[in-house]
């Protein structure tokens, strides 16, 4: 766990070359944010079209392709949805992730069943891709729970809120992948805002002082809250792995393809003993932080226009159209099973039970009794059965 | 094992070692506890003995300590961490009770936390800011944490096997001005007595009731067992409740002894204002009210910020400020 290979940590040499390129050495001339002029790992242009990287290279079969594209289609239809149900006053709160379904659904198809995932609020995709049920999340957005699936299940552990915690829980559990000697790894998501965060920079330098099998997945989608990027760092993201001994990539975050290569390489270097990699994922919220904000406020829809272009799932729509893969009638088919699962997940909202409040609020505080938990309990119920009895004798 | 004499910090390393020797899964982790053995030494040897893997020497980063720990746990570790002192939990706070204490209720109770947080706090040595603080409220108030301290040698080493073993996050706090105290420790008979359950010291002759109950935890238990046995000199009885847990309390030995005595003074170095004496004073209030024979009292911290070294011996309560709150008690 504690071993030093500052040979690979010092530029991602011997993996597969273009370490330089990755570790991103150079830094703006100006000292003003390059994010824009930095290049990205592209296969797959805005166009459809199949780009070359000399460094990442990826062979999915149709089959894969395919498969890709409904991930995408069933994700982007289910958030709709949830969207639309707390308008409809079904849900409390949702973090729509519309514009980043290649960065969730190329990363978490790269995984394997024995790595382990730390996603933040807004991971519905990799949530889709590790089996969690979309309704189980709406649920927690609905308010019945704090996450409601059991993490162990699929090795995905629950949405964590405050900004950037849940990438020491990731370094740590890493930590203990490398004391089992198992040659699994883990996937830390955060986003462009959360780079801010002590905690993450916390994780970086835990990961890269125990050499853990970590990958740092960010998804850049250029806006916290309301902040861009400009006012969260002056380096580009990726270039900051760099101080911290460990390789940094910029993917093209709309691009499934690119992303899914990339991804897999950084979860190997981890598996293989090479220690952590950070992964920038360049991408766009193209809806609101969540359904109580107002992009309007602070950022140009002519922004969103050009994003709008740079769509992920049209983009692949356009591979598959141009290369045989798909036709029309396979496309309609995926819209349709979208609907079918819109038309569940609105039924199975608006039809789920509130949690019985004693148990909700008392039974898991602690694992085993606790004293003063055993005496509000207890005096919980005495109100809440007073209150009943005065119900039935017609009393307030 | 016969019975030994030992000073309250080597019945913590014993403690340790005796943790680290039952269950491959626990880790110590911490700023300097491997070959340096911790700033107290607290954790001396076990870094040589258990090796790196299992005596973690970290970053100097609490929030990072804390964090990792849960990940670890999440894995199926049993992490027992230090903090170096009481003054710089605050990085840390955050992972503590939004994350930690938290964790096993919002997953539903699918995921447990057995981490214990070991922290030497409050005052009395003569230390520079930051190193003599009595943060316990913080963490008493927080749901999901279980708060507990030792006062003596015994309970430093059998209620860290407690902490260590529970499901549940355990802040174990060490009241590090009694590093140095000696007392008996039998390594072979592990006590009744649960972790969260207080003990009555009754040092006074005769089975009557006391006059009084003093009320305390960690460094001030030694501190109350001083004033009640000058007190007894003086004729006056008066019987020390050891709460041991900060949370949950053992508020029916608390009770009990209150309704015989009529008479409570809580003592700790934290401040007064806010913290757990507070508590205890409210619910005894709720408990015993008809027995009462004066308000309950409390002696603690005042509420500014710890003061310099020399300074100090003012701060914190003694045996003349407890013998004084017990004279205000006795006057009503």
């Amino acid at each position: 766990m504690t071993t030093k290979s500052s040979s690979v940590r010092a530029g991602g040499k011997g993996a597969r070359g273009g370490g330089r390129r990755r570790t991103g050495s150079t830094a703006p001339a100006s000292g003003r944010p390059a994010t824009e002029a930095a290049e990205l790992v592209q296969l797959l242009t805005p166009e459809g079209e199949r780009a070359e990287h000399p460094d990442y290279s990826i062979d999915l079969t149709p089959e894969q392709l395919r498969d890709r594209y409904r991930d995408m289609v069933m994700v982007r239809r289910f958030d709709g949805e949830a969207v639309t149900l707390q308008r409809q006053g079904e849900l409390g709160l949702w973090a729509s992730l519309l514009g980043q379904e290649a960065a969730q659904i190329g990363s978490a198809r790269a995984m394997r069943p024995d790595d382990y995932v730390f996603p933040t609020y807004r991971e519905h995709g990799v949530a889709w891709c590790r089996d969690v049920d979309p309704l189980t999340l709406m649920g927690m957005f609905r308010g019945v729970s704090h996450g409601g699936w059991d993490p162990n299940e699929n090795n995905f552990h629950l949405y964590t809120i405050v900004i950037g915690s849940q990438t020491l829980h990731a370094v740590g559990y890493a930590m203990g992948i490398a004391k089992d000697g198992a040659d699994a790894a883990v996937t830390a998501y955060f986003g462009d805002g959360a780079s801010s965060q002590g905690d993450v920079s916390e994780a970086f330098n835990f990961a890269s002082v125990y050499n853990s099998p970590v990958v740092f997945f960010c998804q850049n989608n250029q806006w916290a809250i309301s902040e861009p990027t400009e006012r969260q760092f002056r380096v580009p993201l990726y270039q900051r792995a760099a101080g911290f001994g460990f390789p940094g990539v910029r993917v093209d975050g709309n691009d499934v393809l690119a992303v899914e290569a990339v991804t897999r390489w950084a979860l190997d270097h981890a598996r293989s003993g090479g220690g952590p990699v950070l992964v920038e994922a360049y991408t766009y919220r193209m809806g609101a932080h969540t359904t109580t904000d107002d992009p309007s406020r602070y950022r140009l829809s002519a922004e969103q226009e050009q994003w709008k272009l740079k769509d992920p799932i049209a983009r692949l729509k356009a591979l598959l159209t141009r290369e045989g893969i798909a036709d029309h009638d396979w496309f309609e088919t995926v819209d349709a099973e979208a609907e079918q699962l819109a038309k569940r997940l609105r039924d199975g909202v608006r039809s789920m039970p509130n949690p019985e409040p004693s148990s909700l609020i008392f039974d898991n505080v602690y694992t085993e009794p606790h004293a003063l938990v055993d005496e509000e309990r207890a005096a919980y119920r005495r109100f809440a059965e007073s209150l009943a009895d005065a119900e039935q004798e017609g009393g307030r | 094992m016969a019975t030994e004499t030992m000073p309250l910090m080597k019945a913590i390393n014993a403690g340790l070692r005796k943790a680290l020797e039952e269950d491959p899964k626990t880790l110590l982790m911490g700023e300097d506890v491997g070959r340096l053995g911790g700033v107290f030494r607290v954790t001396d040897g076990l870094y040589k003995d258990f090796g790196e893997e299992r005596v973690v020497d970290t970053p100097l980063a609490e929030s990072g300590i804390v964090g990792t720990a849960i990940g670890l746990a999440l894995r199926g570790y049993r992490p027992i961490l230090e903090i170096q002192f009481d003054g710089f939990v605050y990085p840390a706070f955050d992972q503590i009770t939004t994350q930690l204490a938290k964790m096993h209720a919002r997953a539903l109770g699918k995921l447990r936390m057995p981490v214990t947080i070991r922290m030497p706090y409050g005052g009395g040595i003569g230390s520079v800011e930051h190193h003599s603080e009595s943060p316990e409220a913080y963490f008493a108030h927080t749901a999901g944490l279980r708060v507990v301290s030792p006062s003596d040698s015994s309970d430093a080493y059998w209620m860290l096997q407690q902490a260590v073993r529970s499901d549940d996050p355990v802040l174990y706090l060490e009241p590090k001005r009694r590093y140095w105290q000696k007392g008996a420790l039998d390594t072979a008979a592990e006590p009744s007595i649960g972790l969260h359950q207080a003990r009555v010291h009754r040092p006074f002759e005769g089975d009557a009731p006391a006059d009084l109950t003093l009320i305390a935890y960690g460094p001030m238990v030694k501190t109350c067992l001083d004033a009640a046995a000058a007190a007894a000199a003086e004729g006056r009885r008066l019987e020390v409740v050891d709460l041991r847990s900060i949370s949950p309390i053992d508020f029916d030995t608390v009770q009990a002894c209150v309704e015989a005595s009529g008479r409570a003074l809580v003592v700790h170095e934290a401040p007064v204002f806010g913290a757990i004496g507070g508590e205890v004073a409210a619910r005894i209030t709720e408990r015993c009210f008809y027995s009462l024979e004066a308000p309950v009292l409390r002696v603690g911290g005042y509420h500014a910020p710890y003061p310099p070294a020399k300074a100090e011996e003012e701060y914190l309560p003694g045996v003349d400020r407890v013998l004084e709150a017990v004279d205000r008690s006795m006057a009503y």
